[in-house]
């Protein structure tokens, strides 16, 4: 399978903001458009890819991605990840994928109570088998940019040690200096993005697809979907 | 309660901000007394938020034609032609005094109901400015009111899905009691798809979408256009509450329904909501319009007509619709869930008629409500004459690295990072320099084109001398837009100004008015849109004037944009402006003067539009053709802070030369006009360039990789250290 064969689906909820951006950015990686799929769907067609965008679902009004955990389409994305589908969820999207339960871990209020909108560094961690770390290199950082309110991940310390354990913590924040600290937000153990037990689902705050040329400040954000998509092409 | 039996009289009409002359005019047109109902509109109508009574006549003195402009002043946003068949559409608008009886859901409006001025007109928002000015950081309300209002216009925007791309932020006394909150919203549509606002054919269906009625902001527009006194607090009540998920819906669907050609009007409901979109409507398509007000989507019940017409509930419009397209148009708005309901219909009658419980509670001519409204002439005169500050007078002989230091950490030039990191600055994925650069630039979605903007006023050079003062906003924006390379197109203008009834307040807005104008005309940056706030007043006490400026430029190809930090080791750096200033540098009303305590009011730097022109011109070019690497405008705090900014966001150093001659600081941090600093790695292609121009460039140092910036032989400061105290001053402020 080439790139262009791959199929990508991206769910819209009321008060997604970032599908487009996502949308543009699988685009300029694989030439080929990826579906964009309103929660009111009940089905999904075959997907190699479910990407939950990042934005602000329903306001966040209640819980961060309560009520997107759900909308009609969320039935149809636990069975694409039931049947072993990759899911990727972005910011919001990671928030959507802890309160269905598809990650692990809770996304509490940033530490510091304000949103944070700013680039940051992450360090691949060793994880278990995952077509979202497969392709990148061990101790190569990402510069990527982080936008969100809640963003604080949290397990109790059991649980940290359990995914810490199975690898499933797939990006720590790291490198930070004076005018911004590694953590933005206070997340646990410094994590920004989890994988689930089997590897298939990835959440994460960091948004790579506003890392895409040199005109956003850096192609990381590039450098981490692409290797994505080739790990799930092959 | 049936409104139109009430019978009102004069004290009610006071009561809602009306003269005993504006109470008169109303009886003689109606030829009756006004009911309840119908006093309520007149009162917002001749507001002086929606008449301009008190500016118009100034107001149209102001360039607004251009071959560049697609629509000018009186939509409900201006319109500029930027190729490829694509307009930007933009303005400004004050939300002053509901931000500061609550800061959040005051700033948070304010940012909803300018993106709602811009998508009614067919464009999809791309990027969100502001500028806000606060009381003095020692004030026992500033800490609250900036967290307040950063967090609500983060609240909307983040929450919306639109970037906060820039602004401007400062702090004065004379903001104390009054704070601003101007926000700028700045869109894209194809130049043949712009939606405008007035009504047409007579039976055309009159059609409410969006959010429901309630009564949050009920005469907000009247409360806009009086003086705050003790009391305001009590006026909680009368500030909106803003709904960013409900204008997200709303955006989307408005953009969806404007694809199709069901749309023949459209207007948003904001300042004095279903009154002024009804009336504006149906006046600028020369007709009438009937509304049954038992149809309106209502939050509460037993809603008065009185408050269903001056409710300034949020996330609402109004649109005339083809009758054909009625339902093509509901299910749009069914899918997106929000409220869809026709009611009423348009008329030729040429009044508005209102009916509610089986009765009409409201049956008035539109033509005196527009038409009619008062104008003044009020009285104001001439400008006090201000004397200039000879630099020895002020100047110390302190090291110019001591000073820089402080200028900055001071409030007014310390780095607004903590405010912009609660912006979402990169939503869309086509922002190319955010905040924090001279002006902001995104691309314009698909293409290489690309948009820049800035706001930018200098209230106290308004203050000292407001026809230099209302230049010198243009000419700033102007050099902010060129600095990184963007050719300037139009502006928009917020004015803020006092109580226009006292003429020397009067005389502030007429002369800046005068100063802006001039310079609009000189720079062929023509005004599209704008917005005045008057009566910004506490106690009796008048904020210091602050005409803003809001401008857009373009850029051919975002890739050749110049940004405002230090590109490479070795390379020179340059003054495009006036050189020969080493003995007498403008430190009259400039930062340095503040931070030397000095109150007195001096004269602010003259502004010379041929030389804003000729060398804002010069860098552009030089920027385009690759001469120039890096650019900064030199502006607050001169020439030395200028350097340290563009040092502090790179990291190199620079080794500057100082006149051997001459008064140091004036020249360090002297605030004259027209000029930039900039760095190039072909200083001779630069000199000669410059020659041919005829514009003046002066060799003042090199780019260093010492991290250290020096001024002469023996005046070094880490720029580490300076990066520090920068970055320092407003988070420790806000920690408190």
């Amino acid at each position: 399978m080439t790139l262009s064969a791959l199929r990508v689906a991206i769910i819209v909820f009321p008060g997604s903001n970032c599908d487009r951006d996502m949308m543009v950015a699988i685009e300029q990686l694989t030439s080929r458009r990826p579906a964009l799929v309103w929660h009111k769907e009940a089905s999904l067609d075959p997907a190699d890819l479910v990407i939950i965008p990042g934005g602000f679902s329903f306001g966040d009004y209640l819980r961060c991605g309560a009520l997107a955990g759900r909308s009609p389409i969320m039935n149809a994305v636990l069975d694409h990840a039931a049947r072993g589908g990759a899911v990727m969820g972005i910011c919001n999207g990671f928030q959507v994928l802890t309160e269905t339960g598809m990650v692990p871990g809770v996304l509490i209020r940033n530490a510091g109570l304000k949103f944070t909108c700013r680039n940051v560094r992450l360090q691949l961690c060793e994880t278990l088998s995952s077509p979202f770390t497969a392709g990148l290199a061990m101790g190569e950082d990402l510069t990527i940019p982080v936008a969100h309110n809640e963003g604080n991940y949290f397990a109790d310390d059991d649980e940290l040690d359990r995914l810490e354990g199975n690898g499933q913590v797939a990006f720590r924040y790291v490198n930070g200096d004076a005018v911004g600290p590694a953590n933005p937000n206070g997340a646990s153990r410094d994590i920004a993005g989890v994988l689930s037990n089997n590897g298939r689902v990835l959440g994460m705050m960091p948004h790579p697809e506003r890392a895409m040329s040199k005109l956003h400040g850096g192609t990381d954000g590039a450098t981490f979907l692409l290797k994505s998509l080739e790990a799930l092409v092959s | 309660m049936n409104a139109a039996s009430d019978v009102m009289t004069f004290e009610n009409a006071a009561a809602m901000g009306l003269s005993r002359d504006e109470w008169a005019l109303i009886n003689q047109r109606l030829g009756r007394t006004p009911n309840l109902c119908e006093l309520g509109i007149f009162s917002a109508m001749w507001s002086e938020h929606c008449s301009y009574k008190s500016s118009k006549k100034w107001l149209k003195t102001l360039p607004i034609d251009g071959p560049q402009v697609i629509e000018g002043p009186g939509e409900n946003a201006g319109a500029v032609d930027i190729g490829d068949g694509l307009a930007a559409i933009f303005k400004i608008e004050s939300h002053n005094h509901p931000s500061f009886i609550e800061p959040y859901q005051g700033a948070a409006t304010g940012v909803g109901g300018i993106l709602r001025d811009v998508f009614t007109m067919g464009a999809r928002p791309v990027a969100l400015l502001n500028a806000l000015r606060f009381g003095e950081a020692s004030h026992v309300k500033t800490r609250h009111l900036v967290g307040g209002v950063v967090s609500g216009i983060g609240g909307y925007g983040n929450c919306i899905g639109i970037p906060t791309v820039g602004g401007e932020v400062n702090f004065d006394k004379s903001y104390n009691g009054n704070i601003l909150v101007n926000a700028m919203a700045v869109g894209l549509a194809n130049s043949d798809r712009i939606f405008r606002s007035a009504a047409t054919g007579p039976g055309n269906p009159v059609i409410y979408v969006g959010a429901k009625t309630g009564r949050d902001g009920i005469h907000g527009a009247t409360m806009a256009s009086a003086e705050f006194s003790d009391e305001t607090e009590s006026k909680r009540p009368t500030v909106q509450v803003g709904d960013p998920f409900t204008g997200k819906l709303l955006m989307e669907a408005c953009l969806e329904l404007m694809a199709s050609d069901s749309v023949l009007s459209i207007q948003d409901m904001g300042a004095a909501g279903l009154t002024s979109s009804s009336v504006e409507m149906a006046s600028k398509g020369g007709l009438g319009m009937e509304i049954d007000l038992d149809l309106v989507p209502a939050r509460e019940e037993d809603m008065s007509a009185y408050e269903l017409m001056l409710s300034e509930s949020q996330e609402r419009m109004l649109m005339v619709l083809r009758p054909d397209a009625t339902e093509t148009a509901r299910a749009i708005f069914n899918k997106w869930d929000l409220d869809f309901m026709p009611i009423g219909r348009v008329t030729e009658t040429g009044r508005l008629i209102l009916l509610k419980d089986g009765g009409t509670a409201c049956d008035i001519p539109i033509g005196p409500l527009v038409d009619d409204a008062p104008e003044y002439d009020r009285p104001h005169g001439d400008a006090p004459v201000r004397v200039q500050l000879p630099s020895a007078d002020i100047a110390s002989d302190a090291p110019i690295s001591t000073v820089l230091k402080s200028l900055l950490g001071d409030v007014n030039l310390a780095s607004r990072r903590w405010i912009y990191e609660q912006y979402d600055s990169q939503v869309m994925a086509d922002t190319v320099a955010g905040p924090g650069g001279d002006a902001a630039l995104i691309r314009v979605h698909g293409s290489k084109r690309g948009l820049a903007m800035s706001t930018d006023c200098t209230p106290r050079y308004v203050e000292a001398d407001p026809k230099t003062g209302g230049a010198q906003a243009v000419a700033e924006a102007y050099r902010n837009l060129s600095a990184i390379g963007a050719t300037p197109l139009a502006i928009t203008n917020n004015l803020n100004f006092g109580n226009p009834e006292k003429p020397e307040i009067m005389t502030q807005l007429v002369e800046s008015v005068l100063g802006m104008g001039e310079a609009a005309r000189h720079l062929d940056t023509p005004v599209v849109s704008g917005n005045v706030s008057l009566y910004n007043e506490t106690d009796g006490k008048a904020i210091q004037p602050c005409p803003v400026i809001g401008m857009v430029g373009v850029i051919e190809d975002v890739d050749h944009a110049a940004g405002n930090r230090f590109v490479a080791d070795g390379e020179d750096i340059f003054v495009v402006g006036q050189s020969d200033i080493v003995n007498d540098g403008w430190l009259g009303a400039s930062v340095y003067q503040q931070l030397h305590g000095d109150q007195a009011i001096y004269a602010p730097p003259p502004v010379n539009l041929d030389a804003e022109l000729k060398n804002g011109s010069f860098v552009r070019e030089q920027i385009l053709g690759g001469s120039i690497s890096a650019a900064h405008d030199i502006s607050d705090g001169g020439l030395a802070v200028a350097i340290a900014e563009m040092a502090i966001r790179s990291g190199f150093g620079a080794d500057i030369t100082v006149p051997q001659a001459g008064q140091l600081h004036g020249w360090a941090f002297g605030e004259d006009q027209a000029r930039f600093v900039v760095t190039t790695a072909n200083h001779s292609a630069l000199i000669s360039a410059a020659k041919d121009a005829g514009v003046e460039i002066t060799k003042i140092g090199k780019v260093s990789a010492s991290g250290e910036l020096k001024f002469g032989a023996s005046d070094a400061i880490s720029v580490s250290e300076l990066g520090v105290v920068f970055e320092a001053t407003i988070p420790a402020l806000m920690a408190g």
